[in-house]
Order: C-alpha cells, then sequence, then structure tokens
C-alpha cells in the first residue's frame, strides 16, 4: 500500500523525549505519576517515557498496563476480539495521577474506554493523556494532555505506528485508503 | 470462535488455550475493587435448570452478573415444567423473552443438543445426563495450567465413578485435546472395559494403588449416594479402602502432584478430610476458577456480533 513517513526513528525519539519533560514539568516531578500504555502500542510507548523519566530526574515510575477490550463500545459490532493484559502496578492508582499512554488519538472512544476501565481498577487524582499522534476526527470530547504530533488526516486515511518493541522497527506512516 | 459449548469434545486445542488465556484475565476481576465488567451489558443468560445444582447454577450466575449480563434463573421445581411443560415449549418461551443464551442442565443426556435447533442464542452445557459437563472439564484443566504450568504431558488419574460421571467424560476428552495422558480408575462396575475406547490413549486401572506414584492429578469423583445400594460396589467401607483418598496414599504421590474433587465431595466415603484441607488439595481453588473460566466461555460466545 502506498504510504509515507510521517515520522522516522530519530523523531520519535525527540518527541518522547519532549513527551517526558512535559510530564515532569506539568507534574511538578512526577512524584505521584503513574504511567499506563493502552494496549498494545501504548506499552511500550510508556515503557520508554518511565526510562527517561528515570533518567532525567532518577525518578523511578510505576507501569501499568490497560488491555480495554472489555470495555469497548462496539463489541456487538464485529466478531469476538482476544482479551489482553491488563497489569495494575502494586501500589494501585488510588489517589495517584494517571498518565494513559497510546499511540494514536483518533475518535476518542478508546480513551473513553480506558477512562471507564481506570474507574474499576481505583479513583485516582487526576488522569492525564498522552499520544504519539493526534491525527483528529474526534466523535467524543476528549483531548490529550500531551501531544508528539498533529497530523491532519482524511478519514480514508491510516496512520500506523510501528514501534521496534512491536514491529521489529520506529517509524509512523500515513497510508492511502483503500 | 464457536456459538455453542456442548462438549469438550468439540474444543480443539486452540479453543481451550483461547478460553484458559481470557479466563486468566477474568480471574484479575475478582481480586479488584469494582469485581465488575460492562462487556455483557442488555444482554440476557437464563439459567435453565432441570436438575438441582447449587454450585454450577451460582458459578454461572456470578459470571454473567460479573460481566454485567441480565441472569434469569428458571429452575424446574416450581415452575411450568412441573405442569408439564415440554423441553421445547420452554425453549420457545425462553427465545420469546429474548434469551441471548441459556445455560441449560438436564438429566437426559442430549437435552442441550436438542435446545440449539429451538433457541437462536448460545446453549452452554451446565451437565447433561451422564454425557458431558464441558466448563468442568475446561476449569479443571485451567486449575492444572495454573497449578503445575501446563496440560500437555501432565498424568491425571480420574478415580471413582466413572460410569455415571459426565465431569470424568469431559475430562478425559479434553485432557486427550491437551496432551495429556489420562488413567481410569475404579471398580470394574464403575469403570467398565468400554472405557478404554474413549479416546485414543486413554488407560484403565482397577488398581489406584498402582497409579499413585506416576500421577501428577489424582482427581477424585463423588460416589453418588444413590448408587450405594445398586451393588456397584460391596459396601462404602471396601470402596474407601480400595479407592478412596487417605493420607497415606498421599504420601506416596509425587511431592509435586495435586488433588481434585469437582464436588460436592462426600469427606471419608472417597476421600479423606486431611486430604481434601491439605494444601496439595485445590477443591476450594476450583470453586473460584470455575467462575473465572465461565466468565471466559460467556464473553467468547456472547462478546461478539449477535
Amino acid at each position: 500500500m502506498a504510504y509515507k513517513t510521517i515520522l522516522s526513528d530519530a523523531d520519535i525519539n525527540r518527541i518522547l523525549d519532549r513527551i517526558a519533560h512535559q510530564i515532569l514539568e506539568k507534574t511538578q516531578g512526577a512524584g505521584d505519576v503513574v504511567l499506563f500504555g493502552v494496549a498494545t502500542r501504548g506499552v511500550p510507548l510508556a515503557q520508554r517515557l518511565a526510562e527517561r523519566i528515570q533518567a532525567f530526574e532518577q525518578v523511578k515510575l510505576p507501569v501499568g498496563t490497560l488491555d480495554i477490550t472489555l470495555y469497548r463500545d462496539d463489541l456487538g459490532r464485529h466478531s469476538t476480539r482476544a482479551v489482553g493484559r491488563t497489569e495494575v502496578p502494586s501500589g494501585g492508582i488510588d489517589g495517584r495521577i494517571v498518565v494513559l499512554v497510546d499511540d494514536v488519538l483518533f475518535s476518542g472512544r478508546t480513551v473513553r474506554a480506558a477512562l471507564d476501565a481506570l474507574s474499576d481498577l481505583g479513583r485516582p487524582a487526576a488522569v492525564q493523556l498522552a499520544v504519539l499522534v493526534d491525527r483528529g476526527h474526534r466523535q467524543l470530547p476528549i483531548r490529550a494532555d500531551y501531544v508528539g504530533k498533529n497530523i491532519p488526516t482524511s478519514l480514508t486515511e491510516q496512520v500506523k505506528v510501528l514501534l521496534r518493541e512491536v514491529d521489529g522497527v520506529d517509524e509512523v506512516r500515513l497510508e492511502d485508503g483503500k | 470462535m464457536i456459538k455453542h459449548l456442548l462438549s469438550a469434545g468439540d474444543l480443539d486445542a486452540a479453543t481451550a488455550a483461547q478460553i484458559h488465556d481470557t479466563a486468566e484475565e477474568m480471574a484479575t476481576v475478582a481480586g479488584r475493587e469494582v469485581k465488575k465488567l460492562p462487556t455483557l451489558r442488555g444482554r440476557t443468560v437464563v439459567n435453565l435448570f432441570y436438575e438441582d445444582s447449587t454450585r454450577t447454577r451460582t458459578s454461572f450466575e456470578v459470571a454473567a452478573k460479573r460481566l454485567s449480563a441480565d441472569v434469569v434463573n428458571f429452575s424446574a421445581k416450581g415452575s411450568s415444567v412441573e405442569k408439564g411443560e415440554s423441553l421445547k415449549d420452554t425453549a420457545w418461551t425462553l427465545q420469546a423473552m429474548g434469551a441471548d443464551a441459556v445455560v441449560i442442565r438436564h438429566p437426559a443426556s442430549g437435552a442441550p443438543h436438542r435446545l440449539t435447533r429451538w433457541v437462536h442464542g448460545s446453549v452452554l452445557n451446565a451437565g447433561d445426563g451422564t454425557h458431558e459437563h464441558p466448563t468442568q472439564a475446561l476449569l479443571d484443566t485451567f486449575t492444572m495450567r495454573s497449578r503445575l504450568g501446563k496440560v500437555a504431558g501432565l498424568n491425571v488419574a480420574i478415580v471413582g465413578d466413572v460410569l455415571h460421571s459426565r465431569v470424568a467424560r469431559s475430562n478425559a476428552l479434553l485432557l486427550h485435546t491437551l496432551g495429556a495422558k489420562v488413567t481410569l480408575v475404579g471398580p470394574p462396575t464403575l469403570v467398565t472395559p468400554a472405557f478404554a475406547n474413549l479416546t485414543p490413549d486413554v488407560s484403565v486401572s482397577y488398581d489406584f494403588d498402582s497409579v499413585l506414584a506416576d500421577a501428577d492429578v489424582v482427581m477424585m469423583l463423588r460416589v453418588q449416594k444413590e448408587r450405594m445400594n445398586a451393588a456397584f460396589f460391596p459396601s462404602q467401607h471396601e470402596y474407601y479402602r480400595r479407592y478412596g483418598l487417605d493420607a497415606a496414599r498421599l504420601r506416596r504421590m509425587p511431592d509435586h502432584a495435586i488433588v481434585m474433587h469437582p464436588g460436592p465431595m462426600n469427606r471419608g466415603v472417597e476421600i479423606a478430610p486431611e486430604v481434601a484441607d491439605s494444601p496439595r488439595s485445590t477443591i476450594v481453588e476450583q470453586v473460584a476458577n470455575g467462575v473465572s473460566v465461565r466468565m471466559a466461555c460467556l464473553y467468547l460466545l456472547l462478546g461478539g456480533r449477535p
């Protein structure tokens, strides 16, 4: 399929550096922060942000994993989806600042499901959202606190995020619609 | 994914593994503050029980409720069934009420199979006659997997009233699919030679003591009191001496081996109280795992497009 590269591996590194600094700045040192990667590709992104925050300010943040399959609003419209892993760090999320990390922000429905999933796990003091790419076309009143890159897209295009932990390479592509 | 869950023999290894993996995630819900998922909101699950069964019915009920489904309990006692309604008419009634799934227990083998022709929703067999009880086999293999790390290659002894046991039949079929080796143990009246043909690699033994040393899992079956007088064995005492699991037999099992029982158990009839309560016994775990496995089955059958 025809595509153009929107972000290279170097771009992704710089973006994650910046978001790590922004989290530290906005949460005054990230003392209460718990990072939650939204499956699948949000998980390695959350891990990388935690590594950077530790390198920059020697704070070791707990990292959790959130699989939102069981909270989706479109379950009845597709064949059954496999359930992934949800892992809550041992300290829990009560009273903490949870930063949800995902690769692409699109309709906002995934984030809606993630917020529902979080509220069943405890009561955070605040929830923030970090995404690598915001491609627009929101269907719900949701916005990100930390955005790697805004990419204007048409609805027929697809944004594909490749990460080396999952795909062997770091790259963001914009693919033509079918 | 399959539409109905009628027989453990219908499951291939990949489907069983998918149910187990899903159950593992469902199990984490039990440890949470909010023990509920919104997944099956708006779906209706009917528990249609023609035999008394507190634990299986409750287990299905808890599982469905944790997934936010609406649960209707329809038991034969005190219902239209007692007034003479046939299974078919009951099925049509449930259909008209919009049941998305029917969990059925019935004294006649094959009743769940018949039911699939009369309702549009999924049918889950919760035990039919002496035929099958697939969710019990799924939860038992799930328990083996979580205790012993795997199912393939295990030596599993299933001991007792195999003849009347749907638990034994479903377990033997699923264990075969998952690559475990099954030995059926009991008196010849309750483990008839025909059982050697149940799966290609099942074996039959009338000597409990000889299988203990090689067993990774010893699964005890309940001695059904109603069979006591049917001359399947001379006396309860003699049965216990030959096929009961007491502390001495437990000591002769390998250190890692576990003791399972589908419940309800008769202490002192097929299993000694100190064995049932020992850390090697998984009896309480099996109950908790039952809820997780049934949640997984309900999700996988009902979670997708209707």
